[in-house]
């Protein structure tokens, strides 16, 4: 700092030219000093947009699917061969119903002659228990087997993340028109393309999809010519050598439309083959492959299939944990903090309760986890992996937050509300419970709903009573085996398919909804009901 | 009739009864309050309304400690009961396999649709939980019954003009919530309690310098129970995490409460709890998803450069790095939301005595609030610290599993909670080193941030009473 102390020969006048100097180096300082402060919630607004983007930009993805619709005969030598219409045999029957689904689809696309490679190819459009919902309708409605109905078959994993843009990179081109074409979709076939530059456009985009930085791994293209699919071997000029891949055995009449599908990977280095793209995209542009909002998602239960599994049973898990724990934190939170404010005496215990229950709010969560798995499981003998043990371990682990929060809302009120009580003759226990709590109640619901919140994101302590196991079936009640959603989450991003990441996404979107929603009631209650004295 | 008792969900059928024998208690006294007042209740010492909750606390507080009680112990009074009554080969198992046979058949017989398995001693052993299970509920609520008409018939017995009902009851309300606060205390002793007893057991199988000062961690295997490499990493970690979250949340706290107009603060404040309150799980998403695979390249990147030796950076999929910065941006508003009370707190005459003097803002800041303030900001870092330690999703998602010593952030590391998780995750006994072994961890790091938080907390509260 500048201080005038050098003498008299500098009395007079502070303008000096170093003075100026330094008040220039001195703002300049300033203006720093204040550009890192909006550097620094820059950085933290940017590091949320970041987090919210991305998850929301994975998940966009997993609130469509795409499902396999024909519109099939249920035919009882398929679904109910004995002929019994007993309704649980039908929904047991589930391989009965692929099976349908499976000749339909090979009549359509494979030869009289394909092997069991071919027809496990075919069948891996779509996924075995997909069928499963259709089972339990005709259950349902045994009347239906003879008559008409529609099939909504979920597609495979990895043929929707496909369609959906994943999997391979990808560019289609236009390639004009079929100039002349020879041999057979038996042992090949050369197709002469109508102009040299669509040849040249077709030559640029493999080059720009091959891959620089591995050896031998040159993309491929997808030919499609008047409703058949091609692969392209090779290439001389207009002349492309193909094999044929699915679609109407015969060659394409002169002049038909030409498209091609640029894959960066070749199918050895993908999930999905070549046939199963083009039998997908015959049957899309058949209308029979369409995208459809993804119910399942909240409709289903968690399921081994990316394509099948949802958040239902995490949900209702989730809401019956956080019944246990309001039943515990809420009360007793309350109560704990209306005796430590207004009754306590001051005295070494209640010093003591005071300082435990602040440091019990900073006590690691996993801690409770360790006290739920050696007290609840081990000692009392509860079983694990149900709501009521995880309700317990989150009520004890978000009680100190709301002790703290009605403790701040109790003090807010005025001392003067309980001298006027006491003043006209209520007893301490009156003015407080009469007078003092329902004035409070505002602040003590908010900070219970906000306590709510934290228990329902929780996760790492669930994990160590056992919440991770495998729950297909909505559970019960609290004694039943059930996960909640953060754990859910935590299980669907350790899955090893591509699928289970935007499904994972869109389980975290969920959460956060159920978040967004109870802040925001804490914050309309605060907002409502918040008396200033 | 006693098997139909040992199926029974009779905790909410008792919970009815109780409400209704309360209700009536209560009527019951507040009319007999009446009657000895003869109508004229002002002559009373209390109002009748408070000699009918005496009564119905008389009636049900005896029932209720009894039936707490037998919640506590029932159940191993009939495993005790049920253990003598098998058969001597059974018998002399040993305690762990006799317990898990007695698990089993529990679980059998508590099935409600429990069908006969063939095996003639486990179906007859099962029947006869099922009826050591239903004649010790009868029982206790045979017990509880009687323990409420005593109580009942001794509330009755109390009432007079001047009995002081209403302190009684309001004695008992007092009590209520005092056992309501004490419930902090217990769970504190109860962590305590079963860290403590799990990781005395762990220990007196494994040598506690070798499991302080071992450098080899294979818990899995049960083979090496050294823990040094586990709390290297936690610290690494949590280092890291420091490294962003400190001079962000410090001066977006400055900037907030010192430069910000009050419009720009009560937009920017939520925004920074806003991310306080995103779950743990979907930070660990975010880590493993987008910040480890950034990580990982910009790793590999660095390797390729020309001066770099081959190798420097191990650049795994997933990384102590990514899992640090992840975790520094959850504790940025933890840091800046305790910083701000405390620069606030600061009072505005040390501001105005140094802008009197000529100094700029930010110089007021430097050398004037924080050097007020700092007591409290160490203490909100080493609360941040202590809440880094403790986290557990962002590292079992995107820090590892391997549990070694190295300086270089690019590597997987593992941490004392991701080794609690993938310890007690799965099928546990609570018989094996392995498994004791997560609750000697867990009791390291309660005590770790303990220490930290004690330290803050008293820091905070000296800091508190100066300036106010």
């Amino acid at each position: 700092m500048s201080s005038p102390t050098e003498g008299p020969a500098n009395t007079g006048s502070f303008v000096t030219e170093e003075a100026l100097q330094r008040l220039k180096k001195r703002h300049a300082a300033e203006a720093r000093f204040k550009l890192y402060g909006q550097l620094a919630i820059g950085i933290a607004i940017v590091a949320l947009v970041a987090l919210l983007v991305s998850i929301f930009g994975q998940a966009s993805s997993a609130f469509s699917r795409h499902v396999l619709s024909y519109d099939l005969n249920i035919e009882a030598s398929y679904v109910d061969p004995e002929g019994t219409r007993d309704p649980d045999a039908i929904a047991r029957n589930v391989s009965g119903f692929n099976l349908m689904l499976q000749d339909q689809l090979a009549d359509e696309f494979l030869a009289d002659d394909a092997d069991r490679n071919d027809q496990r190819e075919l069948y891996g459009v779509f996924t075995r228990l997909a069928v499963l919902p259709i089972a339990r309708a005709t259950a349902d409605a045994p009347e239906t087997i003879g008559s008409e109905q529609i099939f909504n078959v979920a597609l495979a994993d990895d043929i929707d993340l496909f369609l959906k843009g994943g999997v391979s990179a990808r560019k289609s081109v236009e390639i004009g028109t079929v100039a002349a074409g020879e041999g057979s979709t038996e042992d090949g076939v050369t197709l002469t393309l109508a102009s040299q530059d669509d040849a040249e456009k077709l030559s640029a985009a493999l080059t720009e999809l091959t891959r620089t930085d591995v050896d031998d791994a040159p993309a491929v293209a997808l030919i499609k010519a008047g409703n058949t699919w091609y692969r392209m071997e090779s290439s001389e000029g207009r002349n492309l050598s193909l094999t044929y891949l699915a679609g109407p055995r015969v060659l394409p009449a002169e002049g038909a439309e030409m498209e091609a599908l640029v894959l960066a990977q070749s199918q050895e280095n993908r999930t999905v083959t070549d046939r199963q793209i083009a039998w997908t995209k015959i049957l899309q542009t058949q209308g029979r492959v369409k995208s459809v909002l993804n119910t399942s998602l909240f409709t289903n239960s968690d399921s081994t299939y990316p394509e099948l599994a949802g958040t239902a049973a995490a949900i209702i898990g989730s809401l019956l944990t956080m019944l246990v724990t309001a039943l515990l934190a809420i009360p007793v939170g309350i109560f704990a903090a209306v005796y430590l404010e207004e009754f306590a005496p001051k005295n070494r215990l209640t010093a003591l309760i005071e300082v435990n229950i602040n440091n019990l709010a900073a006590v690691p969560s996993i801690v409770f986890g360790l006290l739920g798995a050696a007290v609840f499981i081990n000692f009392m003998g509860l079983p694990r992996s149900v709501p009521l043990v995880g309700g317990l371990v989150l009520g004890l682990l978000v009680l100190p937050t709301v002790i703290i929060a009605s403790r701040a809302a109790l003090t807010a009120v005025p001392p003067s509300i309980r001298t006027a009580a006491l003043g006209v003759g209520a007893s301490k226990t009156q003015s407080v419970f009469h007078h003092v709590l329902p004035l409070a109640a505002p602040g003590i619901m908010t900070g219970a709903i906000i306590g709510m919140a934290r228990a329902l994101g929780e996760t790492a302590p669930l994990l160590l009573i056992g919440m991770v196991a495998f729950v297909a079936e909505v559970p019960d009640g609290p004694m039943d085996e059930s996960t909640v959603l953060p754990v859910l989450i935590y299980k669907w991003s350790t899955g090893a398919e591509r699928a289970w990441e935007p499904q994972t996404a869109a389980a975290i979107i969920v959460l956060l909804v159920f978040l967004v929603l109870m802040n925001l009631i804490a914050i309309i209650l605060r907002r409502r009901f918040e008396r200033r004295w | 009739m006693l098997e139909t008792f040992g199926h029974l969900p009779v905790a909410w059928l008792l919970f009815a009864v109780l409400a209704a024998a309360a209700f009536m208690a209560f009527y019951v006294g507040r009319t007999q309050a009446v009657g000895i007042a003869r109508g004229y209740t002002s002559q009373l010492n209390s109002q009748p309304n408070y000699h009918g909750y005496f009564v119905a606390m008389a009636t049900i507080a005896p029932a209720a400690i009894i039936l707490f009680l037998y919640m506590l112990f029932g159940e191993s009074l009939v495993r005790a009961q049920f253990a003598s009554e098998l058969p001597e080969r059974i018998r002399a198992l040993g305690d762990l396999e006799l317990g898990q046979y007695i698990d089993r058949i529990s679980e059998h017989a508590t099935r409600r649709d429990a069908t006969a398995t063939g095996n003639a001693l486990f179906d007859a052993a099962s029947d006869r939980y099922t009826n050591l299970v239903g004649l010790s509920r009868i029982a206790a609520i045979l017990l509880a019954v009687l323990a409420a008409a005593g109580g009942f018939f001794f509330g009755r017995s109390r009432l007079s003009g001047d009995f002081r009902a209403r302190a009684r009851v309001e004695d008992g309300i007092k009590f209520l919530l005092f056992l309501c606060a004490a419930i902090a205390i217990l769970t504190t002793i109860g962590i305590v309690a079963s860290l403590l007893f799990e990781a005395l057991r762990f220990f007196s199988r494994v040598n506690v310098f070798s499991f302080l000062f071992g450098t080899e961690w294979n818990a899995q295997t049960g083979a090496d129970f050294g823990a040094i490499p586990l709390f290297f990493g936690t610290f690494l970690i949590a280092f890291l995490a420091m490294l962003v979250a400190a001079p962000i949340g410090l001066f977006s706290a400055i900037y907030l409460s010192e430069y910000a107009s009050p419009r720009v603060r009560s937009i920017v404040k939520p925004i920074l709890e806003l991310l306080a309150g995103i779950p743990t799980v979907v930070y660990g998403f975010f880590a493993l998803q987008f910040v480890a695979p950034i990580v990982r390249s910009s790793a590999t990147w660095i390797n390729g450069l020309p001066f770099i030796p081959d190798g420097f950076l191990a650049a795994q999929p997933t990384s102590a790095l990514a899992a640090g910065l992840v975790m520094g941006i959850m504790i940025i508003p933890f840091v800046s939301s305790l910083s701000d009370d405390v620069i606030n707190a600061v009072p505005q005459t040390l501001r105005d005595g140094a802008y009197a003097m000529g100094a700029t803002k930010s110089e007021t800041v430097k050398q004037v609030v924080m050097p007020a303030a700092l007591p409290g900001v160490i203490a909100a870092l080493l609360l941040a610290v202590s809440r880094a330690i403790g986290e557990t999703m962002i590292v079992v998602m995107a820090a590892g599993q391997r549990a070694q010593i190295t300086p270089d952030p690019t590597a997987d590391l593992t941490t004392i909670t991701v080794q609690i998780v993938a310890l007690l995750t799965g099928d546990t006994e609570f018989d094996s080193a392995k498994t004791l072994s997560a609750f000697a961890l867990g009791f390291v790091l309660f005590i770790v941030t303990l220490i930290f938080n004690l330290i803050a907390l008293r820091v905070v509260k000296k800091y508190r009473e100066k300036y106010e």
